[in-house]
């Protein structure tokens, strides 16, 4: 047992030789630290340092290791207490929009938030004010998220992040692939928020030297240790540097320090050629919003072109249009003179192209990546693996050449991004933010690659960035806002034309002229002391930082599952293909599975072979003749054609009549007539079989009894059977309450069956880890929209079964109702359990598939009674929710039962029910790996 | 031409890499064609076996006892002894699927020449053993009877004899059956699922968009997708027929197994096919697992792998012949349990293949148009 670590009062987070691992690989080597209190902290190193396994690792989402970590007074090795802890931490995980639900509007993820802390009404409304306006949202509270620039989607995240005034911020690079204007503002609005919580201490990393330099404290990381801790001020003179990125560079061990000589833009030439690249009034709209609207350029041979602009501004649909991608609404584009065809292999052929997210495969390595790229570019094998070996030196990527991207950190992905783009030698580079989360010495190393391309090989590049330095390296850049080109001009030029200083400053000024819509952000926050004093818990919360913020875990265990219900509501709600397939697919599903269902074998198709052609012989077919079982097919004349007309499933069955039947049947010689039955499926043939018998003994009775001169008991209808519950005997009365199970199995179970797994892909689960929210209240909170919905479908079914397939419902309704409602429940857990269990969506679709249809139509009593079972088979039914559902459907449609009979199936689901939901909550953690 | 096929071959192996890596997906691809098929072939049986009987005996008589000994396994459970209160609750409960009473003096009636008759309680929900138990006591209590009349003299045996014989499954056992079909309904799902969820995995990550930039062609990405997939299906197919079915099960496979890789091939390419397009109408991964549900169970039950073709109502019949599931099962039984040749499945083939080939062509006509709806 390790003592926990000792804190002192003055430290927030106090960290003894915390190490950790993925794999075989180490992330964090034997970290130290101490973090002030009430400071503001930059957390700053190159790609893959370990900067986000730590943060992630102080805000509690991820689990500790090996080592000691105490953060704000909290052992983080001990499970008790966990919910008070994150109740007062907020984590903004990295990646733009990545803790924000992208259909829900900017008032919902607030309010959503709120929830997930267990915040009251009042507070809610109070602190989604109060942030909208300091943020510059108030405008347009009801705009989804995913319709946000990247900027307003960081300020969103952070709102969403301060929404129960936590104690403790930590942010995971939140500017990153945002443009400078929203930077400015976003770190105004963190200013702001310091300044009215002095308490709050704040934890940043950032990949923006300048940036880091505006804090106070400062921890510099390299390979998974800290190689400084301190102010940040005393850090950089004793580096002796004047700034940060100086100062780290002097900070870092010999070998590892980049070379000194600074990045030479040599001039670009004109050398009067046609263009590369040549836009003429292209435009782009998507419905009514426009996305690039009459944009021009001219871009020349080796020039490298940059391209600025907001997030959100048309700068990704202008590139997607050169690449051909996207088809240009209006306008044209041209490459090397040729206007862009969708099918031109020849031009893509001299394009390379770098996308904003990462597009590369996941699941193949870093090389096996580089070497599918270089053979689709017609690189022959034999000089593909040597083209891709000097492309993993270039890109400094030796070292990572069999780990998949997955693995690997953003930096270090997008230099893989580069290295393909750039493989086939391309003549033109379209690279979207390549330099988006790369550290700095990578970004050097990447625009020295760019430039000695254009420069000594005339390679075209065509670049979007955030990065001013990189935009003064640019020959000539455009600034782009809303659809439009605000300027265009060389760097040096356009600073003059605003009369800036900086590069930086005229690109603000431009935004800010053109700006009517998004005003910027003030700087302080409007003080409303009604707010602060009129909610007295928040109050309370700042005096006594220590105490737990929440009643009861259990006392807001409702609160949270209805958080996560009305936020999964919400999304569903917007969904509207989503819904239809819902509502619409299991009534298609119940009506074609309730016709085409059938075991009535009819129309069996028969064959007479007859070798005797006698009276007799054919007074014997004429009692098949007459039997409504069979269809009697043209006479066989030979043995051969009647094994060719069962091999080829012609006749279904051959009546063999020997020669000589009649002579024979007449003398008392008892012929024996051959009945020959295709066994290929075998329950139409064992019908089959015993109505040939059946025609055959009322045939030999027959004879029998004109033989005989007493009475003679008919034999031949010895029984009188009578079907209950389903008079007529009809497969849809049967059928349909059968397949009604099947479709309220199939369907929900695939509702939930998305749901966890699909959040663990797209990473929306951290909000999850990082909120006192519990795990049960989570499950049920997603289950309870998607039962509601299923339940909605099963009152559709039991009327479409009802009034369109005329199956009278004879028991109780109420009965059906319950024991549908309980069966949904089990079924959504079922799903809910499998989404938990998988790794991937195509897993969960595929198990759930799986898992539904073998067992409800096989062991459930749909097809096959469930008496009949054997074995494992019996057992499966019977823990399976369709066989007991199955009880409930048929019982109450077609043999008129209530609700006293199946006191133990409800019993049964329930059980289910409770069951498949404690097994999704065994099966996932509350933190990550 | 050869560039065509080079590029198919290299992204073939990019998607072989990824299906692979999936462990969890490759544990239940395992566990479909091997446990799931045995259970299905041991668990079910179409036949009627083990059917539970009741009997109420009202006569007491030495007839009456040897019809109750001739209800015998394993078509029928042993008759349990019941009481007439206790019929409608037992039948209720699904406790019985047959109760038989027979009525007072019925050896009496017999022996006088009069028809008396047995009368059977037959729960019709359980559709495929009420018809053909209540057929199966027929045969059992006339030939009982006969006997019984016959050796006292009574009665001559009857005057025709009956020899039926089952080809090609001779004691109609159901595993032979479902075993095959359970294969075919694997195949079905998986195909859809498998590829249809690659397609949209690539578009929520942007890599199809990617590879559109390349000198690649929508075609080879489709035809790719078909492949590697396809080829992972059917090895784990053809492996479960021989080491499962045959091997396990124990049915004999009468036909060709090379010409059931190729129908099993052709086949796999339309229903890839059909989960591509599924794949490019439907935008995200739940929208697409919803709307495969009804694709497939529709498919697998108008396949006349459930329940007869021969028994569907005819429009119905008619829609259900154009499905390449359908032709599939068919031809599957001509060649497995029949021994069909390549002759004989042509049509079939033919419908399968015109099938795979509309599939595609729509697939790949609307990739582009997929991903510009994104935006």
């Amino acid at each position: 047992m390790i003592p926990p670590a000792q804190i002192l009062p003055e430290e927030a987070i106090r960290i003894e030789s915390l190490s950790h691992r993925y794999g075989g690989i180490v992330a964090l080597n034997e970290v130290s630290l101490s973090l002030p209190k009430g400071k503001t902290t930059a957390l700053v190193g190159p790609d893959g340092v370990g900067k986000s396994t730590l943060l992630g690792l102080i805000s509690g989402v991820k689990k500790l290791q090996t080592g000691r970590l105490s953060v704000l007074g909290f052992d983080l090795a001990e499970r008790r207490k966990r919910e008070d802890f994150l109740a007062r931490v907020a984590y903004m995980p990295q990646g733009l929009g990545r803790n924000l639900y992208p259909t829900l509007s900017v008032r919902e993820n607030i309010d959503f938030f709120g929830r997930l802390f267990g915040l009251s009404a009042a507070e809610r409304e109070a602190h989604l004010r109060r942030l909208l306006d300091a943020t510059g949202l108030a405008p347009f509270p009801d705009r989804p998220a995913g319709k946000l620039s990247g900027g307003m989607k960081q300020k969103l995240g952070l709102c969403c992040s301060l929404v129960h005034d936590p104690d403790l911020l930590i942010l995971d690079e939140p500017t990153t692939g945002v443009d400078p204007l929203s930077r400015r503002q976003f770190w105004e609005l963190v200013d702001a928020m310091c300044a009215e919580r002095p308490d709050m201490t704040v934890l940043v990393s950032t990949a923006y030297m300048e940036e880091a330099e505006r804090f106070g404290h400062l921890v510099a990381m390299d390979d998974g240790k800290v190689i400084a801790q301190g102010d940040t001020g005393e850090i950089m003179r004793e580096a002796g540097a004047d700034t940060l990125e100086a100062a780290y560079v002097r900070l870092l061990p010999q070998d590892k320090r980049p070379s000194g000589d600074a990045l030479v833009v040599p001039a670009w030439q004109d050398k009067g050629e046609a263009p590369a690249i040549e836009a003429h009034d292209l435009t782009r709209r998507f419905g009514d919003f426009v996305a690039v609207d009459h944009v021009n350029f001219r871009i020349g041979r080796g020039e490298i072109f940059g391209f600025l602009g907001s997030n959100g501004c048309g700068k990704t649909t202008t590139m997607k249009m050169l690449t051909g991608l996207l088809d240009a609404t209006d306008g044209t584009a041209s490459l090397f003179g040729r206007p862009i065809a969708p099918g031109d292999m020849e031009t893509r052929m001299r394009v390379g192209y770098m996308s904003q997210a990462f597009s590369l495969y996941e699941e193949l390595s870093v090389r096996q990546n580089l070497v599918l790229h270089a053979r689709l570019y017609r690189v022959p094998r034999a000089q593909a693996g040597e083209l891709v070996s000097a492309a993993l030196a270039q890109f400094e990527l030796e070292a990572h050449a069999d780990a998949v991207p997955s693995a690997l950190p953003l930096g270090i992905r997008q230099r893989l991004q580069l290295a393909a783009a750039c493989l086939h030698r391309p003549e033109i580079l379209i690279l979207d933010e390549p330099t988006s989360g790369v550290d700095p010495a990578a970004r050097d190393m990447f625009w020295r690659h760019l430039i000695r391309l254009s420069r000594d090989e005339g390679v075209t590049i065509f670049v979007s960035t955030h990065f001013m330095n990189e935009a003064e390296r640019c020959d000539r850049i455009s600034l782009m806002h809303r659809g439009r080109v605000l300027a265009v001009g060389a760097p040096a030029e356009l600073t003059q034309r605003y009369d800036a200083e900086r590069l930086e400053d005229a690109f603000i000024a431009v935004l800010e002229k053109d700006n009517d819509e998004a005003p910027t952000a003030s700087a302080h926050l409007p003080v409303d002391a009604s707010v602060a004093s009129s909610t007295p818990a928040a109050g309370a919360r700042s005096t006594a930082p220590g105490r737990s913020r929440l009643p009861t875990a259990a006392g807001s265990w409702p609160g949270f599952a209805w958080a996560f219900a009305r936020r999964e509501a919400t999304e569903l709600m917007r969904d509207r293909i989503r819904l239809a397939f819902a509502l619409i697919g299991p009534i298609i599903l119940l009506c074609i599975a309730a016709y085409s269902i059938s075991f009535d074998v009819q129309n069996i198709r028969l064959a007479v072979l007859d070798h005797d052609r006698s009276a007799a012989s054919r007074d014997l077919q004429r009692y098949f003749e007459g039997s409504r079982y069979f269809r009697v097919e043209p006479e066989l004349q030979s043995d051969a054609a009647a094994d060719q007309a069962l091999r080829e499933a012609s006749a279904k069955m051959v009546l063999d009549i020997p020669p000589g039947f009649g002579r024979d049947l007449a003398a008392g010689r008892r012929p024996a007539v051959d009945v020959r039955i295709d066994g290929a499926s075998p329950f139409p043939a064992s019908n089959a079989r015993a109505y040939a018998e059946a025609v055959l003994l009322r045939y030999a009775m027959d004879q029998l009894r004109s033989a005989q001169p007493f009475a003679v008991p008919d034999l031949s209808s010895t029984i009188e059977p009578r079907f209950i519950y389903n008079q007529e005997f009809r497969s849809i009365y049967a059928m349909a309450p059968g397949v009604l199970m099947l479709c309220m199995i199939l369907i929900p179970a695939m509702l939930t069956a998305l749901g966890v797994v699909r959040e663990k892909e797209i990473g929306s689960i951290t909000n999850l880890y990082a909120s006192p929210a519990s795990l049960g209240a989570f499950l049920v909170g997603k289950q309870m929209p998607y039962a509601l919905l299923a339940m909605i479908s099963f009152v559709t079914l039991i009327l479409v079964t009802v009034f369109i397939l005329g199956v009278p419902l004879k028991g109780s309704l109420p009965a059906l109702l319950i024991g549908g409602f309980l069966f949904i429940l089990s079924v959504t857990g079922l799903g809910l359990m499998i989404s938990a269990f998988v790794r991937s969506q195509v897993a969960a679709i595929f198990a759930t598939s799986l898992i539904c249809l073998i067992p409800s139509v096989n062991f459930s009593g749909l097809l096959y009674p469930v008496s009949t079972l054997t074995g494992p088979s019996h057992i499966i039914g019977l823990t399976f929710p369709s066989s007991w559902f199955q009880i409930v459907s048929l019982g109450t449609f077609t043999k008129g039962l209530g609700m006293a009979s199946f006191g133990q199936d409800y019993l049964a689901l329930m059980a289910l029910a409770f069951l498949f939901v404690g097994g999704a909550r065994l099966m996932l953690g509350k933190q990550e790996k | 031409m050869t560039r065509w096929i080079l590029n198919v071959a290299l992204l073939s192996g990019k998607e072989l890499r990824s299906v692979m890596k999936d462990v969890t997906l490759m544990a239940l691809i395992l566990f479909a064609f091997t446990v799931a098929i045995q259970l299905v072939a041991n668990g079910v049986r179409a036949e009627v076996m083990n059917a539970s009987v009741a009997i109420m005996d009202e006569d007491h008589s030495e007839l009456s006892r040897r019809l109750r000994d001739a209800i015998q396994q394993p078509y029928f459970k042993p008759p349990e002894d019941i009481e007439r209160s206790a019929i409608g609750p037992a039948m209720d409960s699904g406790q019985y699927i047959f109760v038989i009473e027979i009525p007072p003096r019925f050896e009496a009636d017999t022996l006088a020449g009069r028809s008396p008759s047995v009368q059977i309680l037959v729960d019709a929900t359980a559709m495929t053993q009420a018809g053909l138990g209540a057929a199966y006591f027929q045969q059992i209590f006339a030939q009982e009877t006969l006997d019984f009349l016959h050796a006292r003299g009574l009665l001559e045996a009857l005057p025709v004899q009956v020899e039926s014989r089952m080809h090609f499954n001779p004691n109609a056992q159901s595993a032979w059956y479902t075993s095959v079909m359970q294969i075919v309904t694997n195949v079905t799902v998986l195909s859809i699922i498998l590829v249809g969820a690659a397609v949209i995995r690539e578009r929520e990550h942007g890599t199809i968009e990617h590879l559109l930039v390349m000198p690649v062609r929508a075609s080879e990405i489709a035809f790719a997708k078909i492949l590697a997939n396809g080829l992972v299906i059917l090895l784990a197919s053809i492996a479960s027929l021989w080491f499962v079915v045959h091997g396990a099960v124990g049915v004999p496979l009468t036909g060709s197994l090379l010409l059931f890789t190729a129908a099993m091939f052709l086949y796999l390419f339309s229903v890839t096919s059909l989960g591509m397009w599924m794949a490019t109408l439907a935008p995200s991964m739940p929208q697409f697992g919803l709307f495969a549900v009804p694709v497939y169970a529709i498919a697998y039950l108008l396949s006349g792998a459930a329940t007869p073709l021969e028994s569907m109502p005819s429009a119905i019949r008619t829609i259900a012949l154009c499905l390449p599931t359908t032709q599939f099962v068919s031809l599957s039984q001509a060649i497995l349990y029949r021994g069909a040749g390549v002759r004989t499945i042509l049509p079939e083939l033919a419908i399968i293949c015109g099938s795979g080939v509309f599939f595609v062509a729509m697939a790949v006509s609307r990739f582009r148009s997929m991903l510009s709806r994104q935006g």
